[in-house]
């Protein structure tokens, strides 16, 4: 069935359609479910005509809608910065979360804690963003000053390798100040405590992000088939590399700058998405998008509902959900299957 | 060819020298390193059986197993590293990537939250150590078993190995929120690597797996240089792939295994020595196997002793150190190349 899937357009788009209806309805039921419960009827009035005396009007305009919202944005953004890196680095083990942009986050909020302990929300946000930003950067000088070039296993080794440097200095930082829990509680993740600010964040550099990576995205795909390759076909890889690195910088910045480090899904939706699409990334980066927002708002429904009052951290969720669909699917390749 | 050969040998040899002479130096060092410090002389006049009695106390009973179960860990980590990325044919491969330390990491959790107030501190110590090893292997299994169709190809070993690892790292982030403050600490300390109780006893449970597994990983270098190539072209030279493959990493698993439930979930250290060793010596097993052999042994001594003496207000867990320690030189080496 899959094999069929990624030879007929009409069926990808048949699941592009049924993606974003899911998408649409589980906004809805993300909407609704609470500490209140909203009708969904309600919730519709609250979004066409909008009542200012009503607090459940009240509460799904400034706490649910921005919410969800800010949800299926990271999630979508998370899912195509991995798409993004896999392709790169050519290395299905890469993603965010072990490429040293989501712990170049976490060193910078954890010093900001640590030397800052009342800095605002805003000015966390600022901190990750610059935090993931020299990450980037720092990843990105190593290739640039070795002597061979960027090659994708140098850029997949000195990811892992910054990211671990920096991961060892926050907990350092973090269990000298006693901040451990609070780290934790950031590395698994969670949306509580979006608002409207979060998402304008996420939203400009999401937007650049993802028409940076829509216009590369034929690009991946012939490098895929090997640098050399991509070279002969007349392409220019260095800036294709850069593009794809900027892109990442966008969108994971800013969705480890609203929801934290929400780990797995940079790493498993491409995969998914790509034992079901086929190997163009101009299919791959918008369904990755899509299913990556499907899934966390989903998720962050379910953190939301196993444990009330109490939120489970979105992070384990969206593991724990995709897990075992994920082992179904890798199963799913065949037996002399090459990456 | 003879001439590169020659020229191999001499190098590794002179690395080989090189690293011993090191953990001799840095062996001395470390044991007389502590809260209450020894010189050298002083350290060697007790080995010899003529030191004072509070000297013997801390060398015996305290430092010297504590610095031989580093450097049986690091031994045990770096060569399951190396293992791992060859028969994956991915250099991110370790075995905290591929789900086996989270699987012992999980299990010690789960000890910490359920079992350990009902044992008392002493016997504890002994059984965390078990569970930490059913809980790798039992990672390693379900791998294996999940990867399984019509035999295992490298890229499915990975890929289900990463599916398997998060599965356990979310179940052990929704434990670990459930703990109380005290119980999340010793957590924390354990997952981010700590050699947490050196004695005799464990020096002696480690030592066969590495005695045993280590010379017979290198006698299988060959296997190992062959699988590296790819499927295609190893099974085009007679490799029996699919049993060499199980073999091997059931090895890696074991040597993994056994060092993490000495020495919690360190990670880092079984991904970046066998990079080095073959930074330094190009990609033969028969080379790069000793090295890191003894590389990972080094690298995890040096980082227990800094890690414990560092800070005067507490003991930095030696897993942050290590990747302290080795992220800029391995920097280095990926910017020189």
């Amino acid at each position: 069935m899959l094999s069929n899937i990624q030879q007929s357009k009409f069926l990808k788009l048949m699941i592009v359609m049924l993606t974003l209806i899911a998408l649409f309805f589980s906004i809805g039921l993300s909407v609704s479910f609470g500490a209140a419960d909203i009708h969904l009827s309600t919730v519709w009035q609250a979004v066409a005509n909008f009542n200012d005396n009503l607090t459940s009007h009240k509460v799904i305009q400034e706490l649910r809608l921005p919410r969800a919202f800010a949800a299926a944005m990271t999630g979508a953004f998370l899912a195509v910065s991995g798409a993004v890196m896999q392709g790169l680095t050519r290395n299905p083990l890469a993603s965010p979360s072990i490429m040293g942009v989501t712990n170049g986050a976490a060193f910078a909020l954890v010093l900001v804690m640590a030397f800052y302990p009342a800095v605002s929300n805003f000015g966390m946000t600022i901190a990750s963003f610059a935090g993931a930003g020299i990450a980037v950067a720092l990843i990105f000088m190593i290739g640039s000053f070795s002597t061979g070039g960027l090659t994708p296993v140098k850029l997949a080794l000195a990811g892992v390798a910054i990211g671990t440097l920096l991961s060892s200095l926050s907990s350092v930082i973090a269990l000298h100040f006693q901040l451990e829990k609070q780290l934790g509680f950031w590395m698994a993740g969670g949306l509580a405590g979006t608002d409207w600010t979060s998402n304008q964040v996420l939203l400009i550099s999401g937007i650049i992000g993802i028409v940076i990576a829509l216009m590369i995205s034929k690009s991946m795909t012939v490098l895929n088939l090997g640098e050399d390759v991509a070279a002969g076909l007349g392409q220019n890889n260095i800036v294709i590399k850069i593009m794809g690195i900027l892109t990442v910088l966008l969108l994971t910045g800013a969705a480890v700058s609203v929801a934290g480090a929400i780990g797995f899904i940079g790493l498993i939706i491409p995969h998914m998405t790509r034992f079901i699409m086929g190997t163009d990334y101009r299919w791959i980066i918008p369904v990755s998008a899509l299913f990556g927002a499907l899934l966390l708002v989903l998720s962050d429904v379910v953190s939301r509902l196993v444990n009330a009052p109490y939120e489970t951290p979105v992070g384990a969720i969206t593991s724990l959900i995709g897990v075992p669909f994920f082992l179904y699917l890798a199963r799913g390749r065949s037996g002399g299957d090459k990456k | 060819m003879t001439q590169i050969n020659k020229h191999k040998s001499r190098r590794f040899i002179g690395v080989i020298m090189l690293l011993i002479l090191l953990i001799i130096v840095m062996f001395f060092m470390t044991l007389g390193t502590g809260v209450i410090n020894i010189s050298p002389l002083d350290v060697i006049r007790t080995l010899l059986g003529s030191g004072t009695d509070r000297q013997e106390l801390v060398l015996f009973e305290f430092r010297l197993p504590r610095i031989t179960l580093a450097l049986l860990i690091g031994t045990g980590l770096a060569v399951s590293g190396a293992i791992l990325q060859s028969i994956t044919q991915n250099d991110l491969a370790e075995p905290g990537i591929l789900g086996i330390n989270t699987g012992a990491g999980f299990a010690v959790v789960l000890f910490i939250f359920f079992l350990q107030d009902l044992m008392g501190n002493v016997f504890s110590v002994l059984v965390m150590p078990l569970f930490a090893l059913m809980g790798a292997l039992l990672a390693a299994l379900l791998i294996y078993v999940l990867a399984w169709k019509n035999g295992v190809s490298p890229i499915r070993l990975v890929l289900v190995g990463i599916g398997i690892n998060a599965g356990f790292s979310a179940a052990l982030v929704i434990l670990q929120l459930k703990m109380n403050p005290q119980d999340f600490r010793q957590a924390t300390v354990w997952l981010s690597g700590d050699i947490w109780s050196a004695n005799w006893t464990f020096v002696l449970a480690l030592l066969p797996w590495i005695l045993i597994l280590v010379p017979y990983a290198l006698q299988k270098s060959n296997t190992l240089n062959v699988l590296n190539l790819g499927d295609d072209i190893a099974g085009g030279l007679g490799s029996k792939v699919e049993n060499d493959r199980r073999l091997l990493l059931i090895i890696a698993v074991a040597l993994a295994g056994a060092s993490v439930a000495a020495g919690g979930a360190i990670a880092f250290l079984g991904l970046v020595v066998p990079h080095i060793a073959r930074r330094i010596i190009g990609p033969l097993h028969q080379y790069t196997i000793p090295i890191s052999a003894l590389m990972g042994g080094l690298l995890l001594m040096v980082s227990d002793t800094i890690g414990k003496n560092l800070l005067t207000s507490m003991e930095i867990p030696v897993g942050i150190v290590v990747a302290i320690l080795s992220a800029p030189y391995f920097v280095y080496l990926l910017i020189k190349e």
